[in-house]
């Protein structure tokens, strides 16, 4: 009896969950109880998350209702359970980054993006896993483990922005936050099978995530539908002050753009998206939603958009190059980790760095600080800054035309385990399709639209110009309705997830570092046995 | 015959500005604090932290640019500058290389040799360091971000100087200029001012410069002239032993008169430059650059003038009292209060560089306040306190800040105007020296002079001289005339 | 490969990210970022001559704070993550001079 309450809970989106909390018919305590549980139960077999913090999700849970019921909050998100990247700081819970250099850090802040969803009454239930920095496309160069795609657990999730998109998908929480730099909200959005929107650069502040690529870098929400992402959107967008790169914007209202009604839109396919290299079942799902945007009245044409393959070498270069200083600060000094045995300053910076990043985090580092060095500058990072600018100009050019791009979010569905990692240069390849919006500093988001054969999800993409959410929103919402929501056979049968958490045990390996630094070091034992949740 | 040798100089003057709040955040720059009482997650390089830019900084920037005749980059940009090392919290320090705020000035510069001018070749703004305290117990350093992140503004020279004359004169210049616009108070040896110098020697007449070597560490223009001296001879005497001069940067130890290289594998030397991404352009339209100037306090220059015109100070006095902004300040706000411009320049010229000279200390450590050298030239003014008496006052007030009205009333030092008492204690001297008024007429004309001293010496100074003089006199010459 | 990588660059690169890498770890970082820059080669085949680096995608300038002093005393939250600390500051091995 209590069970299949619980599962209908789970089963709510955000916005559901929401409304129902607003009349009374669930209590937050109960919502988070029951993401709790989920987490518990799946968590084996998924791993989606670095941090639970059970104890505190339950103490602001009962803190939230009374300000419910007091009617100090009344907003759509008020009481909803949520997972937050590992990226995002959170006073007073662990922010890893997934990575062995901040194995141990506790923020005395919050993000901007956190605290405006804590405004609106919003309960963390934890920290989600990602690649390793956000550098990666699978959240398999996490330190603590890889997240296994909950659709199939032989499968990655897509990265960097994994685990956030596992959460949602198994209903390990009701909706997420992701970042999202040449890709990490859409490319895994689209191989969970759920909905993620990167936001028009700036529209998000970034005070409070931790930096990859600073110019290409935006946090945004992943959720299971448009009317979430939507609602997300909308709380978490603000000007902030402290990130001067954030930019006051008076078209924030993105609900009102829930609106059934794509007639007269023009939407371009890039024929250039379709080439060599895309997936034929991607293929024909793209063109069948394209399909069912045309037949509710929107004009769809096909168009060249170019430069397309350029965006890759250009953005490996730039956000490259911003990594390596970013993460210079990562020193043993200040926080983190610090090597046990060294000789002297420099030797102290170089162990702690060398035991503190993984290799696809040195390998970006490295080649960061070499496009940068002296007498490489002008022929790398001016070039690339300047195909940026070309890249930007065919965007400007193409929403001349249209008002929005559709294409997919990735050339296939989600790999398998161990696929990607053993050639680098083929996982950028990966993403083609996402890379270039970062580069322009503009809104994408993945909508959900068919399996493949093997059942795993397969997302469009939808673009739009800057500060135009609202009509992707739209023809995502329009697109949306079209269908029904579908998850994962575990995010509903418990039965399925104990099984493949017995598969799932088998790369449970990946912890030991963790287990052993928490055993062996100062990490807070109550954050590591919050997660530690095996079977 | 030994060959003449030319030496090239050019400078790198870091200034921190006297905004309240660091470059980057709202923290507080003031100095002193327990370590790390002045520091937030931006100033200490927290992961998720980010820079907002002072916007008093760009208008102190500005303003020195301004008063350097410098050209001004209507679009500039910051940079990150990286490099690993403690004492900079992020391993990157966030400064201005492609679009420097202000570029290609010049300054004049007065020496013996006469008049020149020196080349500005850009200025930009950037963020100081933290502290690095060695400790004095364990073989380790301890990290203090109170002072990262306070604005500086590096000033770049050209290498116009030859000797340490003009570097010295030259720093005097910038010191002026800067401190009368307000942006910094240039205090070498709080290291609110800090020069490096950049020197190479050539055969006189060489068309190419030589191999330069950059000077850090130098306190105070006494260093800085014996770091040139003592790089000129260390450069030339490898020259002449056939020996290259090798690019470097090379730290002066002023006790032991020498320097070293400050070379390390580890140091690549290799900035990797580039825009830093979390900052947007700072875009200075022509009608902010006016605003700069009409703000323009008045200058060196212009007060130099002033103060000969408007106060008819000779311009020697006018020099001196120029020479310190803060001295001129003191000068102008005890004129406002006292209406006796001459007088407070004396009082200024003669007494207070005294005692500066005295206990070895700078025009800027002057601690009293106008206020009170205003009422004790007020009280010599009454006759309140006699001249005598007025200057071991002024050494309280200049030492202590006193009040001199109350410090005069609690002393007991008020000028005896009761003319009976006075007469009577000359009389009582004049009885009791009659040698000397024997010498007075037999035209010793200095034996009166005695008396005089004598009375002043009984009445502790508190006698109006004057009078004295007019009584003793009476006396002596037994009458009226 | 038309990037070939050598030991010294290889040295010269870690020691601008500080890294300390085995034997091991160099040979293959000389592959990887080779072939990487082998790829990102590929930007020559555009003519980029007369085109503007772009740092940021928007226009947006003269983001300023007022001179105002907005924080206090919190050196109990800044050094709550040190690894090492004395006295109130963050403590690492000894710098030279």
């Amino acid at each position: 009896m209590e069970r299949r309450a619980d599962v209908s809970i789970l089963e709510m989106t955000a916005v559901e969950l929401g409304r129902k909390i607003k009349s009374r018919e669930v209590s937050v305590v109960q919502a988070t109880k029951a993401a709790l549980e989920q987490i518990k139960a799946l968590e084996p077999a998924v791993h989606a998350y670095v941090t639970v913090d059970e104890e505190g999700a339950l103490k602001k849970a009962e803190e939230i209702q009374k300000k419910i019921d007091a009617g100090e909050l009344t907003g759509p998100l008020a009481g909803v359970p949520v997972a937050i990247k590992d990226n995002m700081c959170t006073e007073g819970m662990l922010t890893t980054c997934s990575s062995k250099i901040l194995y141990n850090f506790v923020p005395a802040y919050t993000a901007e993006a956190v605290r405006n969803l804590e405004k609106a009454g919003a309960v963390i239930l934890g920290k989600t896993n990602m690649d390793e920095f956000a550098m990666g496309s699978t959240t398999e160069t996490s330190a603590f483990g890889v997240t296994r795609n909950p659709w199939n657990p032989d499968h990655v999730p897509g990265g960097s922005s994994g685990g956030s998109c596992a959460a949602v998908a198994a209903n390990e929480c009701f909706y997420a936050l992701g970042s999202d730099t040449g890709g990490s909200i859409r490319q895994p959005s689209s191989f969970c099978g759920v909905t993620g929107i990167k936001p028009t650069y700036g529209t998000v502040s970034r005070y409070g995530l931790i930096a990859y690529g600073s110019s290409l870098d935006q946090i945004g929400p992943i959720a299971k539908d448009v009317t979430d992402c939507a609602a997300v959107l909308e709380t978490i967008a603000s000007y902030d002050k402290k990130d001067s790169t954030s930019i006051p914007r008076e078209d924030c209202d993105f609900t009102s753009a829930l609106v059934d009604d794509v007639k007269g839109m023009k939407i371009g396919i890039p024929r250039d998206y379709f080439g060599e290299g895309l997936d034929k079942e991607v293929k024909d799902a793209i063109l069948a939603a394209a399909k069912v945007l045309e037949e509710k009245g929107a004009i769809v044409e096909e168009f060249d958009l170019s430069l397309v393959e350029y965006a890759i070498p250009a953005y490996y270069v730039i956000a490259s190059a911003e990594a390596s200083s970013n993460l210079s600060r990562f020193d043993g000094v200040k926080y983190g980790l610090r090597a046990k045995e060294y000789e002297g300053l420099h030797d102290m910076y170089k162990k702690s760095r060398s035991e503190g990043f993984g290799p696809e985090v040195k390998r970006r580092i490295m080649l960061g600080a070499f496009v940068l060095s002296s007498g490489y500058y002008d022929a790398y990072y001016l070039k690339a800054l300047r195909t940026k600018a070309l890249i930007k100009k065919a965007f400007d050019k193409a929403f001349e035309t249209y008002d929005l791009i559709l294409g997919p979010a990735s050339p296939s569905t989600a790999p398998r385990l161990g696929e990607s990692l053993s050639d680098p240069l083929k996982m950028y390849l990966g993403d083609i399709y996402t890379i270039s919006v970062n580069l322009a500093g503009l809104p994408g988001m993945t909508v959900p639209c068919g399996l493949d054969s093997r059942g795993l999800p397969i997302g469009m993409q939808l673009i739009g110009d800057c500060f135009q959410e609202k009509k992707i929103i739209r023809a995502g919402y329009a697109f949306e309705r079209s269908r029904k929501y579908q998850g994962p056979a575990i995010a509903a049968d418990p039965k399925a997830a104990a099984a493949q958490a017995q598969r799932g045990a088998l790369c449970g390996n990946a912890r030991e570092w963790e287990a052993a630094a928490a055993a062996a070091d100062k990490r807070p034992a109550d954050v590591g046995a919050g997660k530690e949740v095996r079977s | 015959m030994s060959k003449q040798y030319e030496t090239v100089i050019g400078l790198e003057v870091h200034v921190e500005l006297a905004t309240k709040t660091k470059i980057f955040c709202g923290c507080s720059t003031e100095f002193g604090g327990a370590p790390n009482t002045h520091t937030c997650p931006v100033c200490t390089g927290m992961p998720g932290s980010l820079p907002v830019l002072n916007k008093q900084v760009v208008e102190y920037a500005l303003a020195v640019g301004l008063a350097t005749n410098c050209g001004i980059n209507q679009y500039c940009k910051f940079d990150r500058k990286n490099y690993f090392y403690p004492d900079n919290p992020q391993n990157y320090q966030i400064s201005q290389l492609y679009l420097p705020i202000c570029h290609d000035g010049w300054v004049e510069i007065e020496t013996s040799a006469g008049t020149k001018k020196v080349g500005i070749h850009e200025i930009h703004m950037e963020e100081d360091a933290g502290k690095l305290i060695h400790d004095e117990w364990e073989d380790c350093s301890l990290v203090d971000y109170n002072r990262s992140g306070v604005p500086l503004i590096e000033i770049v020279s050209e290498p116009d100087m030859r000797s340490a004359d003009e570097v010295i004169a030259y720093l005097e210049k910038l010191r002026l200029i800067i401190q009368y616009l307000g942006a910094s108070d240039c205090k070498l040896q709080e290291g609110s001012m800090r020069a490096d110098v950049n020197l190479s020697v050539r055969e006189l007449g060489a068309p190419q410069m030589g191999t330069r070597t950059e000077m850090k560490n130098l306190n105070s223009f006494k260093a800085i002239a014996r770091a040139i001296e003592g790089e000129r001879k260390r450069q030339i005497e490898l020259i002449e032993e056939g020996k290259k001069v090798i690019q470097e940067t090379r730290r002066w130890d002023d006790n032991k008169e020498n320097s070293h290289a400050m070379r390390s594998k580890e140091d690549a030397q290799d900035y990797r430059y580039f825009p830093d991404p979390d900052l947007t352009p700072v875009v200075i339209s022509d009608e902010w650059i006016q605003a700069v100037r009409d703000r323009q306090p008045e200058l060196r220059t212009e007060k130099l003038a002033r103060y000969q015109k408007e106060f008819s100070i000779p311009l020697y006095d006018a020099e001196i009292l120029t020479g310190s902004k803060h001295m001129a300040d003191v000068f102008e706000a005890t004129v406002a209060l006292c209406g006796r411009p001459k007088e407070v320049s004396n009082w200024l010229m003669v007494e207070a560089m005294r005692l500066l000279k005295e206990k070895e200390q700078e025009p800027d450590d002057m601690a009293f306040s106008p206020e009170n050298l205003a009422k004790l030239i007020g009280l010599v003014e009454q006759g309140a306190v006699t001249r005598t008496v007025a200057k071991t006052v002024f050494e309280e007030i200049f030492a202590n800040n006193v009040d001199p009205e109350q410090y005069v009333e609690e002393k007991g030092l008020k000028a005896v105007s009761d003319e009976g008492a006075l007469r009577r204690t000359i009389e009582e001297i004049v009885a009791a020296n009659p040698q000397s008024v024997e010498d007075y007429h037999n035209g010793k004309v200095k034996a009166m002079g005695f008396l005089v001293g004598q009375t002043m010496r009984a009445m502790k100074g508190k006698a109006d001289p004057a009078a004295v003089n007019k009584i003793v006199k009476e006396l002596l010459t037994g009458g009226a005339n | 490969m038309a990037n070939k990588i050598s030991d010294e660059t290889i040295e010269y690169v870690g020691i601008l990210a500080k890294l300390d890498l085995s034997d091991e770890e160099k040979e293959e970082a000389k592959k990887d970022m080779g072939r990487m820059l082998d790829y990102i080669d590929m930007l020559n085949e555009l003519d980029t001559s007369g085109v503007e680096p772009m740092s940021h995608v928007f226009a947006a300038n003269n983001v300023f704070r007022d001179d105002v002093v907005t924080n206090g005393d919190d050196r109990e939250n800044i050094l709550k993550n040190a690894p090492e600390q004395k006295d109130g500051a963050f403590k690492v091995p000894r710098t030279v001079e």
